[in-house]
């Protein structure tokens, strides 16, 4: 039961993993403000999919691995993606059958919550960044949702059919 | 679409709300001691001595392109480049010539005026991990950490003048914060008269500020900015930036004064890290 669970997981820790990658992934400085939210993305997809095992407890953890990663506040982006999963969860039976379309708005609405949690916590932090680094990721993020999303099912089928 | 399977879906997740809270609350708290003290830093070098793999598994890939770009240069080019940095190896030999004989003249007025003997800086090399870290932040991340005695606060240089300082410390990699982020001040002085100042990053990564300059202050385009040392983060004498443009408005108390920096911020691959002497250390 428990190897069976492993090798569940297994393949979901990769596309974080990958995730996380990408997102310290150097870029240049004209396109560096439009990096998506990778591990946001990532999450949302695997809590509306799998919400028993990738709850917010998983995505509070890899949040403060992520606060490491990049040098913030240690809690702050732990806190937006437990919030953000936290209505994911609440929401998945709604979101898996919502058309495409209407899942991108959806998740166009929840990057827009991350940021402003993020943007919120630096402001009380006394963080000053330019404005275009909170709205162009929720852009970018929600173009390529559709991508993501069909990518993510694959791994997901594969997962299932691979038992 | 997306309505694939529901085997593993509850209706209800038990307890997620009160989970949530006490998550928030939880981030919440860590923030708060975060912020107000380096309580956490245990933490944060534990997780971080795990993310260094895959800070490096990032890195890697650039790295070939450099090398593979670097071992595919035609002879000439080759060539080409040895001739240059002969030339500029010359140029620079002169230099020193002159400089040992200034640094000599320069301990003996030092020693008629009773002022203590400056020590020298020691340097060394650290390589720039291609990995992005914040991004509200301009920063960088080096490939040496506490393991070679980095420490929080320590200078960054490259060839050209300072670069930044470093904010966090990890065992095997540190974070430097860059002088052009909106978040970071360095005390400065015009190298032509002493004109005390301070350069503040504006978070655009080729100009700095100089927001507290009266407008009957003398500073002129084309002025080198050096560190003055004051603040005791940074060691005496090294370059900042340029003076670009100096705009003096009447009506204002201060004058527009800003600058470029002397540092490639956004190309270096290696950068020199400065352990000053215990005289600049106040």
């Amino acid at each position: 039961m428990s190897r069976e669970r492993a090798s569940k997981r297994l393949p979901v820790l990769g596309t974080i993993l990958v995730a996380l990658m990408l997102t310290i992934v150097p870029l240049p400085a004209t396109i560096e403000p439009f990096r998506p939210d990778w591990i946001a993305l990532t999450l949302v997809f695997w809590a509306m999919q799998l919400p028993r095992t990738w709850s917010i407890g998983s995505a509070w953890l890899i949040g403060i691995v992520l606060d490491v990663a990049q040098g913030t506040l240690l809690g702050q982006h732990a806190l937006a993606l437990a919030v953000i999963v936290f209505v994911t969860v609440r929401a998945h039976l709604l979101m898996r059958v919502f058309p495409l379309l209407q899942l991108t708005a959806t998740t166009f609405a929840l990057l827009s919550l991350y940021q402003f949690l993020l943007f919120w916590i630096n402001g009380v932090a006394g963080v000053t960044a330019p404005a275009i680094s909170y709205w162009a990721p929720v852009v970018s993020g929600t173009l390529l949702w559709p991508f993501i999303f069909m990518f993510l099912s694959g791994v997901r089928y594969r997962v299932r059919a691979g038992g | 679409m997306g309505a694939r399977g529901s085997s593993n879906s509850p209706t209800r997740i038990p307890a997620l709300g009160a989970r949530a809270i006490a998550l928030i609350f939880l981030s919440i708290l860590l923030m708060y001691l975060d912020h107000r003290d380096n309580h956490l830093d245990t933490v944060r070098n534990t997780i971080g001595v795990a993310m260094y793999p895959v800070q490096l598994a990032v890195d890697a890939p650039v790295r070939l392109f450099g090398w593979v770009r670097e071992a595919s240069n035609n002879r000439d080019e080759l060539r080409l480049e040895v001739n240059r940095l002969k030339a500029e190896r010359l140029l620079t030999n002169a230099r020193l010539q002159r400089m040992t004989a200034l640094e000599a003249e320069n301990d003996r007025l030092r020693d008629l005026l009773d002022a203590r003997e400056r020590v020298r800086d020691v340097i060394r090399v650290a390589e720039i991990l291609s990995v992005d870290a914040d991004p509200y932040k301009h920063n960088l991340v080096i490939g040496i950490g506490s393991n070679d005695g980095v420490y929080d606060g320590q200078a960054i240089v490259d060839a050209n003048g300072v670069v930044g300082q470093v904010i966090k410390t990890g065992l095997m990699t540190a974070q430097a914060i860059l002088i052009s982020d909106s978040n970071h001040a360095l005390p400065v002085m015009v190298n032509r008269n002493g004109l005390r100042t301070i350069a503040v990053g504006t978070g655009e990564i080729d100009r700095l500020d100089l927001p507290f300059l009266a407008n009957n202050a003398d500073i002129r385009q084309g002025d080198l900015l050096v560190t003055s040392g004051l603040g005791g983060r940074f060691p005496a004498g090294y370059p900042v930036a340029v003076v670009q443009t100096v705009n003096r408005i009447p009506q204002q108390p201060f004058a527009d004064v800003s600058a470029t920096p002397a540092a490639t911020l956004d190309q270096v691959r290696e950068v020199m890290l400065i352990w000053s002497g215990p005289e600049d250390e106040e």
